[in-house]
């Protein structure tokens, strides 16, 4: 069996932002009048409402559109998103295994909203952007998830080949005040 | 030697003592000083040379609307050209010098000049365009041009971006900005008050008189002890608001470190914000007119308002005798303020015939008055000596005084940039003389000066109101008096300045309305009046007044010319941020990419990939590394990179019929497990992309595109999903790096994959040719694809991309008894082109259309309609003459044909049209002769025609030919 040795393209971490360990990823679309039944065959309710997030026992449903998710798992498996694909047989909707495309970075701290403010043109205050919210927006020229998880941490999802420009960038954002 | 250092005032600290460097000479300054009030502590009249005629000039204000004193500014990598000795804080070793001058400022050789004035009047260079000839004035016109110097090296500051959002903008931090910035966060709304100067005040800075019974800055300090203890207050000094763009959106760039020595500077040197308000509130003052009169430029002449900040702020008098020109009250407090700080005061001329009501305060300190006079010369050559005072509404000269400074006040332009910049309109006040702020674009006010609010009291009122988001009190300007409009005929106006910056007088304006230019645009382009990085701050308006005068219209029908950001100068280093060197664009590697580089490869940008171009060995060039990788392939077994190439799964339903509408080729027809070549155009019929699609299962493609195309596609096809074929009930989802890709070619790629270990049945009969396999590789699971681009049997092998450089490893293992070779990007060309297959943007351009390569008839047997189609049978696509791709044989051996060389009709040896152009052409390593692909005329028709190839200045021959060089049979694909 081959090692997965290219483990992330990240380096290690540092105060305020940290590589996640392997995720599993998989895009779900379906329209609404599916999210019913595709929520009891996958076991996790996937959110109606634009831009949030639900977590069930270690899985995560991010709302990326009206009739498109992203699922997390945090414990990975080559497997998972086959034996999802098996349990939604029949039901009309479209899954995708994504969990190599994308890594994640943790942004955490007291000035992580500075810090992501360098480069995304969102407001991250806690107000506008409360905890569980989830968007696909832009950091400097890469597209990016950014899903704040508490009041001081943001879980990024990055495309693998942009993950080390936005990580750069991020951590001279941290290196500055 | 006329500016000297008051015995007592200012806001300096006069304990401590800085040195600094002049043009070469050491001076000394205090901590508070800017540059402009250290050198004139010291004496310094002449600053630098006008632009044109280089003219001495020396300071005329004491903020950013300085239009002179421009330095450049420290040296070597470091060095800022063109920043105004006002907005320089000194420092301990600040150097800086003089721009525009050779050899100095004191004696400059292009002064000559000011002698051929008349011959250079504005324009003068357009008209070299018509007379008598542009490319004879051209050189020494682009010699002259321009000030300071732009740094040689590379800049090795570092400079940052930064969003916000903030319920109220507050830009200024006068008496009128601290009021709305109090009045807004006690409601509890977030506020940012930026101020662009290092101290916060404002006007408060130079101000007497006392607000509510307090000093003005310990009022000052009070409102700002309020607002530092409430958390929804941010205050940012040395931040300037430079642009107001749509939906509240101001731009600020803030100064971290040009306040220090060059030795202290840590971090970014500048941020520039980018700030999302709710409300604006603008309280950017306002700036002082100058007054034009003949010699109004020379040093000692400057604004009565920058003279009191000189000597309040920086205990700094501007001169030993001064005499005080103007036409409104502001500068009888100013001239009295100068009294009281120690400066003899020459005479207060007003030009207005009636006295004035603070004329009472200059009484009373004997200060001398000239009713109804106005200044019409001055006197001096290095700085002025004196001047001629002439009745103000004939001209008849009165007497001449002698003077060293001539402080000047014709009224106040309220700084309307931001405003104007928002959207706003503007309204020419006539009692001020001047344009105010009138109609709102946005959720933006102006208070204060900035709205024509000059009393104090009023403007504090117009803060708090605004602050509150409240209705603000109308506009109590300050009245001028009669100003000297310049008619035609009257001559001095020829050495009367408007604009100093940019070296414009009354006569450029009177020339410009003599030969017709009369809009205020057409004004600003003929004269350069208000052009580059001043804008001009000080002289657009008196510019208006002239021109509005001189073609007898009104200034408000005049209008201004627009406002465009930035406000003041901004380094372009701030608008770059952090976007420099590797962070300039995203540079994306492949998971094989450390072996690759292991392995030597030259590595090349393609797009945003890092791809391996070829492999050289020690002592190899580019030739020979990829012709013994070529000839690696074709004999046995090579190693390609392909993990850029786009993979986008379409998935649902609807999936065939929805790629049956995207591809020329037919889509509904291919089974299961089979892989088909595919071509997509743009609406418009040209041939955007091509790749191979393999179907997966009866409802799931996985769609491949070129490298470069893979998210402009994905983006395409849910465009056409979301906007125009919702029925469709279809998935796309790019995974290009989802996947990592090697592709193993060669006559033993079978081998050496079955040596990897698969579970794949890899035989002829059940994995042929153009077919999908899914399964296992090495323990992982794997997508493989029967393709090739190489000619040679070949298949790409995908994993998991974290699996990518294991798999890479393993193939290179495992392929070591046969020789297996690394080979990149280079190598794959040349052996695409020996077999003539297609490369988009490379045989194809904005023009191709898919029955110029070859798809004419499979185009034709599709029953169905497919994006692009109907633009393929316009006249354009019908035309028989099209160019079409062939290849070319070249008859006279030698190297290869340089891609992009014509292919040239009939004999003879002058110009004549061109029949089409090399797209590929390659010294095959294969065949040992130069092949070429060729989009030329009639192209399939002229099969077997020799023609002329116009080749980097050589006739080459060569045989149009059908584009198969190497096994045109592709027998070597189906083994």
């Amino acid at each position: 069996m081959f090692d997965p040795d290219v483990t992330s393209p990240l380096d290690d971490g540092s105060p305020a932002i940290t590589p996640v360990g392997p995720v599993s990823r998989a895009i779900i679309r379906c329209r609404a009048s599916d999210i019913d039944l595709v929520s009891n065959r996958i076991d996790i309710a996937l959110p109606r409402a634009a831009c949030r997030s639900v977590q069930d026992s270690g899985l995560s449903a991010l709302w990326l559109g009206p009739d498109e998710w992203l699922i997390l798992n945090a414990t990975p498996a080559d497997s998972w998103v086959s034996e999802l694909s098996a349990r939604l047989d029949g039901a009309l909707c479209s899954l995708v295994d994504v969990s190599h495309r994308q890594v994640a970075l943790s942004v955490h701290g007291p000035r992580a909203e500075d810090i992501l403010a360098t480069g995304c043109a969102l407001d991250h205050s806690i107000a506008a952007f409360p905890v569980g919210m989830c968007t696909r927006t832009m950091f400097a020229k890469a597209e990016i998830v950014l899903w704040r998880t508490g009041a001081a941490n943001f879980h990024l999802e990055v495309w693998r080949s942009f993950a080390r420009y936005v990580e750069a960038l991020l951590r001279e954002a941290e290196s500055e005040r | 030697m006329s500016g000297r250092r008051l015995d007592a005032g200012g806001r300096i600290d006069r304990g401590n003592r800085i040195a600094f460097t002049w043009g070469g000479r050491t001076l000394h300054g205090h901590p508070g000083d800017t540059l402009a009030s250290a050198l004139m502590a010291n004496g310094i009249s002449i600053i630098g040379r006008s632009f044109k005629y280089h003219r001495p000039r020396g300071l005329i204000a004491a903020g950013l609307e300085e239009p002179n004193g421009i330095v450049q500014l420290e040296t070597g990598a470091t060095t800022v050209p063109n920043v105004k000795a006002t907005q320089i804080e000194l420092y301990e070793g600040l150097i800086a010098n003089s721009v525009n001058v050779k050899p100095g400022v004191d004696f400059d050789l292009m002064a000559v000049n000011s002698l051929f004035k008349r011959f250079i009047p504005a324009a003068f260079y357009y008209k070299t365009f018509m007379w008598p000839n542009w490319h004879a004035f051209e050189p020494s016109i682009r010699k002259a041009a321009g000030l300071g110097k732009a740094p040689g090296a590379a800049d090795p500051d570092t400079y940052e971006h930064r969003f916000a959002h903030t319920d109220v903008l507050v830009v200024g931090s006068g008496a009128a900005g601290l009021a709305a910035a109090a009045a807004a966060s006690e409601a509890g709304e977030t506020v940012l008050l930026v101020e662009s100067d290092s101290e916060l005040g404002g006007g408060l800075l130079a101000e007497t008189a006392a607000i509510d019974g307090t000093e003005p800055l310990a009022w000052r300090d009070a409102v700002l002890f309020a607002l530092r203890k409430r958390s929804n207050v941010t205050v940012m000094n040395r931040t300037m608001a430079f642009g107001f763009y749509d939906h509240g959106l101001v731009g600020l760039c803030e100064r971290l470190t040009d306040h220090l020595p060059p030795g202290k500077r840590r971090g970014p040197r500048q941020r520039l914000w980018k700030v999302r308000a709710k409300r604006v509130i603008l309280a950017t003052g306002a700036f002082e007119r100058p007054i034009s009169f003949a010699g109004n430029d020379l040093p000692g002449i400057m604004l009565a308002s920058a003279a009191l900040t000189y000597a309040l702020r920086f205990g700094v008098a501007p001169g030993r005798r001064v005499l005080v020109a103007t036409n409104n009250d502001s500068a009888y407090h100013a001239t009295c303020a100068l009294h009281d700080a120690g400066v003899e005061i020459a005479a207060i001329v007003d030009s207005r015939s009636e006295g004035s009501g603070a004329a009472a305060e200059a009484t009373a300190r004997g200060i001398p008055m000239i009713i109804g006079g106005a200044p019409i010369k001055a006197k001096g050559r290095r700085r002025v000596k004196g001047v001629t005072i002439g009745h103000a509404a004939s001209g008849r000269t009165l007497r001449t005084m002698d003077c060293d400074t001539i402080l000047m006040s014709s009224g106040w332009n309220p700084v309307v940039h931001l405003h104007s910049q928002s959207g706003g309109s503007l309204a020419f006040d006539e009692a001020l003389g001047a344009f105010l702020p009138s109609k709102s674009a946005q959720a933006a006010v102006n208070i204060g000066a900035a709205a024509g609010i000059f009393d104090l009291d009023t403007a504090i009122v117009s803060g708090w109101a605004a602050g509150r988001g409240e209705d603000v009190a109308a506009p109590c300007p300050i009245p001028v008096g009669p100003t000297r409009h310049f008619a035609n005929g009257d001559t001095r106006a020829a050495k009367a300045w408007v604009d100093y910056q940019n070296d414009v007088t009354a006569g450029d304006v009177q020339l410009a309305a003599r030969e017709n230019f009369r809009s205020v645009e057409h004004l600003k382009r003929y004269t350069t009046l208000g052009m580059a990085s001043d804008q001009g701050k000080t002289s657009n308006v008196t510019g208006i007044h002239i021109l509005a005068n001189l073609i007898g219209a009104r200034p408000q029908a005049v209008g201004t010319t627009k406002f465009r950001p930035p406000f003041d100068p901004v380094t372009i280093g701030g608008f770059a941020g952090r976007a420099v060197g590797d962070n300039l664009m995203p540079l994306a590697t492949t998971a094989a990419h450390a072996s690759a580089v292991a392995a030597g490869a030259q590595m090349e940008n393609h797009g945003s990939w890092l791809r391996a171009a070829f492999f050289p060995r020690a002592g190899e060039d580019e030739h020979a590394a990829v012709t013994r990788e070529v000839l690696a392939v074709r004999s046995s077994v090579g190693l390609f990179d392909a993990s850029p190439l786009g993979k986008i799964e379409v998935k649902g339903p609807d999936a065939a019929e929805f790629l049956q509408r995207v591809y020329v080729n037919g889509v509904r027809n291919l089974k299961v497990g089979r892989c088909r070549y595919g071509l997509m155009l743009s609406e418009h019929g040209i041939v955007y992309d091509d790749g191979v699609f393999a179907r997966v299962a009866d409802n799931h493609f996985l769609v491949g595109t070129t490298s470069g195309h893979a998210a402009a596609i994905t983006d395409i096809l849910q465009e056409w999903l979301q906007c125009e074929w919702v029925d469709l009930k279809v998935l796309v989802e790019n995974v290009t790096t989802a996947w990592a890709v090697v592709n193993v070619a060669g006559p033993k790629a079978r081998e050496v994959l079955a040596a990897v270990g698969t579970d794949i049945d890899l035989s002829r009969e059940s994995f042929p040719h153009m077919a999908y396999r899914e399964g296992q590789v090495g323990g992982v699971r794997c997508r493989i694809q029967r393709v090739s681009f190489s000619g040679e049997l070949s298949y790409e092998v995908a994993v998991p991309w974290q699996y990518g450089r294991a798999l890479w490893d393993a193939f290179m293992r495992a392929g070591q008894p046969h020789g297996i070779t690394p080979f990149g990007v280079e190598a794959l060309m040349a052996m695409r082109i020996e077999k003539g297959f297609l490369h988009v943007g490379s045989d194809t351009d904005g023009t191709t259309m898919p029955q110029d390569v070859g798809f004419g008839s499979s185009m034709a047997k599709k029953p169905d309609d497919f994006i692009g189609r109907r633009s393929t049978m316009t006249p354009e696509g019908l035309r028989p003459d099209r160019r079409q791709l062939v290849g070319l044989e070249v008859l006279d051996g030698g190297d290869a044909i340089e891609t992009g060389a014509h292919v040239l009709a009939g004999d003879g040896a002058g110009p004549r049209a061109t029949q089409g152009w090399v797209t590929s052409s390659v010294l095959s390593p294969t065949l040992r002769r130069p092949v070429a692909m060729a989009l030329i005329e009639r192209g399939e028709a002229r099969i077997g025609e020799t023609v002329k190839v116009w080749d980097v200045g050589k006739s080459r021959l060569a045989r149009i030919v059908e584009p198969r060089f190497y096994d045109p049979a592709g027998e070597r694909l189906d083994v």
